[in-house]
């Protein structure tokens, strides 16, 4: 067995009598996307909690670059270059775009945040508009959080994941909020930026046809359990994803 | 040039503060001089609120500020001011290290009331000390400078001058802190402390500097009050002087340094016209401003002046 | 044996005071998400009018029924919540619904300064002493122990109070729709509950408790200002320990508390004054919202 960038063995996860994950184990090489399926409450978010330290499995270990990280503080392993966006945009309402991107830019940066540097410093905005821009957010550099539209929201939340030296990017449910006509641009947007930067990617998605657009293998999550990991189209015509998933073939 | 415009301000108001102490009145100078060591305290207690938390025991380290200072003063016979507050400030300082860490996991009225807590139970030590005067508290005496002991109106003013340079300079500084990264990083932790954490910065380390910061500044302005004032009791750690360091934070808001001490001033002239005229019922009368402040003026006098100058350009 | 007899009475006596005093402080932040600082307030102005009202009951010829001055106690507190409760809520409070705690609690320590010197201009400076409820009841002797008969009457007066507190909640039906208010109060309110009249009664019940304690403590102390600044840290000591919300916390908090007091009373008296804050730093310590605080996880 070839090992990949992330290797999940054996990972389990009870809240009270509820099992959010089962034996879970999962294999993700370098620079693949992968996505995640299954009806709500499967254990999507869960999984992603988990390998981004929010929660800590009750068994099992997460490996990663030859580390297990399962238990590590989400700050440590996002120090190891584990990001994430989240299924809400975690964003900070009263600063503005801009802002908040600086917020990212001087915790990421190549120096520690410094207690003297203006954080306005004209550099440290360049790089800000510059990320902005990549995600095509920069026009709306100076509004306030609540005023802006689900789909730049969630834009925003991704690139302020993106400002430091990401290798693993997992996307908790990217086009949930989005407008419908908005969904292909925002992923063609996230996909093709990430693997610009060669980043491995993991999106939890309910729409198939974002599923068998973008990602090139499929895991489906059942009652906390993966009830099939494969190609797109193999995941899709499974039988037990059918029933269990999608509800009926495509 | 970096933070030129911070250092030209800072110039400006120490002229401008300074050049008081030739035209204040006698009681007028004490007046502010008092003013500006306790809005050292509320300085502090501004910094943390940028952080979301509102310390309601900040007396702590300004009694802690005043005793040490007193006690080193009575005990070594050091007289200058300059050591003094070093002295001060670094006890603080380690205070402030050791409590800062174990407050940072708490937020909303949990601090709040931790730090009460801490600060009570300094006032009850005190209270309780009697070879340190228990409740009467202490006295010290006049300080000198680096040799000069002056007396008179030559003392009231050198220790107004001396307030009015560290309040510039402790303000300036603290300007530079809220205007850098890791005092934006404060903010955001203040909106969204799980975005702050996703980013990989540690929550508790921003709580800790802040809480720090107010401990120092706390221990600088509790020495300056008490050499000021010639006497230090345990009231200095009561709650109620707590309450209204806080009450000075949340008149003055966030946005803007100078307001703190703005604010601080207002307080001391409304508490001594209050004291003339209605001396029973001074409570009274800054429970309803209080109210005032937070119905009329949610954001604080700060929002005032920035609002001002956003409607200018 | 005697020692431990002594700290164990000695505590009850203090905690049934304890619970007296912060129920009803806990009660009102369940239902209001308000930490009331005017709780000590509350309690002042209770001892303050059961001063006036059993003065004026002896001053009237009470000495014939002595014991009916337990009654003018019972009827201060009942003014207080009367008077106050609804000024309170109704004229302040409510405006404040749903902001920043702290936020909150500025607002009622604005209140606490406005009543403190309110009391001033009522009571005056001057101590006032109500002693004969306190001597009715006699002594009680428990092995070679002396006691008030009245502090046992306060322990009386705590378990009557938790008792009275718990069946309201948890056996009527005002009780189960207080409950689901403290649970979520804006889904009460799409289901049709009254969310403003709970409010303005769980806030009386607050100021009945707390002038209660009052009341019942003034016959025990000289009644004079500043009183209630003691009162309501000890009380916020106890409710934090308890988990902020939680009826059966304050009754845990306040033994914990009691006991721990009375232990260090006979045992380190030096460590008296801290022995609280002691405890609900190892209480916090290991259960960062107190004993039994309703937790919210955040979904994510
Ligand atoms: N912090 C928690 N505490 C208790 N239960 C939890 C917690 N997080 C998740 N769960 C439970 O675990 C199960 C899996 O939840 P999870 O959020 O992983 O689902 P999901 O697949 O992301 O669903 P959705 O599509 O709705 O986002 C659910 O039953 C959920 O209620
Ligand atoms: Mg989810």
């Amino acid at each position: 067995m070839s090992t990949g960038l992330l290797e999940v063995r054996d990972v389990q996860k009870s809240f009270g009598a509820v099992t959010a994950a089962k034996d879970i184990s999962v294999s993700v090489p370098k620079g693949a996307v992968y996505s995640l399926i299954g009806t709500n409450g499967a254990g999507k978010t869960t999984f992603v909690n988990m390998v981004t330290g929010y929660i800590k499995p009750d068994s099992g270990v997460i490996n990663f670059g030859g580390q297990n990280i399962a238990g590590l503080a989400p700050r440590q392993i996002t120090r190891l270059g584990i990001h994430r966006s989240f299924q809400i945009a975690q964003l900070c309402n009263e600063l503005t775009v801009e802002e908040n991107m600086l917020v990212a830019g001087a915790i990421h940066g190549t120096t520690k945040p410094s207690f003297l540097r203006p954080a306005h410093d004209k550099s440290a905005r360049e790089r800000a508009i510059a990320t902005l821009e990549r995600f095509n957010i920069a026009e709306h550099r100076n509004r306030l959080i609540p005023e802006l539209s689900g789909g730049v929201k969630k834009l925003l939340d991704i690139a302020m994941a993106m400002a430091g030296e990401t290798q693993i990017m997992l996307l908790d449910e990217p086009t949930s909020g989005v407008a419908a006509d908005e969904k292909f641009p925002i992923m063609d947007l996230v996909i093709n930026a990430l693997k610009a930067e060669g980043v491995t990617v993991i999106f939890v998605e309910h729409d198939m046809d974002i599923v068998t657009r973008y990602s090139e293998r499929v895991l489906a999550f059942y009652d906390g359990q993966i009830i099939a990991d494969d190609a797109p189209d193999e995941v899709l015509s499974d039988p037990e994803v059918q029933r269990y998933v999608t509800g009926g073939p495509a | 040039m970096m933070h030129l415009p911070v250092y030209v301000s800072a110039i400006i108001a120490f002229v401008l503060l300074a050049a008081g102490s030739l035209v204040l009145p006698d009681w007028a100078m004490f007046l502010f001089a008092m003013a500006l060591a306790k809005g050292l305290v509320c300085l502090g207690i501004v910094g943390m609120m940028r952080g979301g938390v509102v310390s309601f025991g900040q007396g702590l380290y300004y009694c802690l500020g005043a005793y040490t200072a007193t006690l080193v003063a009575n005990s070594f016979g050091v007289s200058d001011i300059f050591l003094l507050t070093l002295i001060s400030a670094a006890v603080c300082l380690a205070v402030g290290l050791v409590f800062g860490p174990l407050l940072s996991s708490y937020r909303g009225i949990f601090f709040a009331m931790l730090s009460l807590a801490l600060s009570m139970v300094l006032y009850g030590t005190l209270s309780k000390m009697s070879f340190i005067g228990g409740t009467d508290g202490l006295n010290i005496g006049a300080p000198t400078f680096l040799g000069w002991a002056p007396e008179g109106r030559p003392l009231q003013t050198a220790l107004y001058i001396y307030v009015v340079a560290i309040v510039v300079i402790a303000g300036a500084l603290m300007r530079i802190y809220f205007d850098s990264e890791q005092g934006l990083i404060t903010l955001a932790m203040r909106d969204n402390e799980l975005r702050v954490e996703y980013l990989g910065a540690s929550v508790r380390h921003v709580m800790t500097y802040n809480y720090v910061f107010g401990a120092l500044l706390g221990g600088i302005g509790g020495t300056i009050a008490v050499l000021a004032l010639g006497h230090v009791d345990p009231e200095f750690a009561f709650w109620t002087t707590s309450g209204e360091f806080v009450f000075v934070a949340i008149l003055a808001g966030y946005l803007s340094v100078p307001a703190v001490f703005v604010a601080a001033i207002i307080l001391e002239l409304v508490r001594s016209f209050s004291n003339l005229y209605f001396p029973n019922t001074w409570q009274l009368a800054l429970g309803i401003f209080l109210l005032i402040v937070i119905v009329a003026l949610p954001g604080g006098l700060g929002s005032l002046i920035k609002r001002s100058k956003e409607t200018d350009t | 044996m005697d020692l431990i007899a002594t700290i164990l009475v000695d505590g009850l006596i203090y905690a049934g005071w304890l619970f007296i005093v912060s129920v009803g402080l806990t009660l009102v932040f369940g239902v209001l998400n308000i930490l009331n600082i005017a709780h000590g307030s509350l309690y002042a102005i209770g001892a303050y009018a059961s001063a006036s009202l059993v003065g004026a009951y002896f001053a009237a010829g009470g000495e014939a029924f002595p014991f009916g001055s337990y009654l003018a106690l019972i009827l201060a507190a009942v003014l207080v919540a009367v008077v106050l409760g609804p000024l309170l809520e109704r004229g302040l409070l409510r405006y404040f619904y749903g902001r920043d705690e702290v936020l909150n609690v500025l607002v009622t320590y604005a209140v606490f300064l406005i009543l403190e010197d309110v009391m001033k201009l009522i009571w005056g400076v001057n101590p006032y002493f109500v002693y004969e409820p306190y001597t009715l009841l006699g002594d009680v002797e428990i092995g070679p122990l002396f006691y008030v008969g009245y502090d046992f009457a306060v322990i009386a007066a705590a378990i009557i109070v938790g008792l009275a507190v718990w069946l309201t909640l948890n056996r009527t039906q005002v009780g189960k729709v207080v409950l689901a208010v403290i649970h979520d109060a804006e889904i009460s309110q799409t289901m049709g509950v009254n969310v403003k009249r709970i409010y303005l009664g769980a806030f009386m019940a607050g100021a009945f408790l707390a002038a209660l304690g009052g009341a019942l403590t003034a016959p025990m102390i000289s009644v004079t200002p500043g009183l209630g600044v003691n009162v309501i840290i000890v009380a916020f000591a106890v409710v934090i320990i308890g988990g902020l919300g939680s009826v059966p916390g304050a009754a845990i908090g306040a033994l914990m508390v009691g006991i721990s007091r009375a232990a260090s009373v006979h045992l380190v008296p030096e460590a008296e004054l801290f022995i609280i804050y002691f405890v609900m730093a190892i209480v916090l310590m290991f259960r960062p919202e107190g004993l039994f605080a309703k937790t919210q996880a955040r979904k994510i």
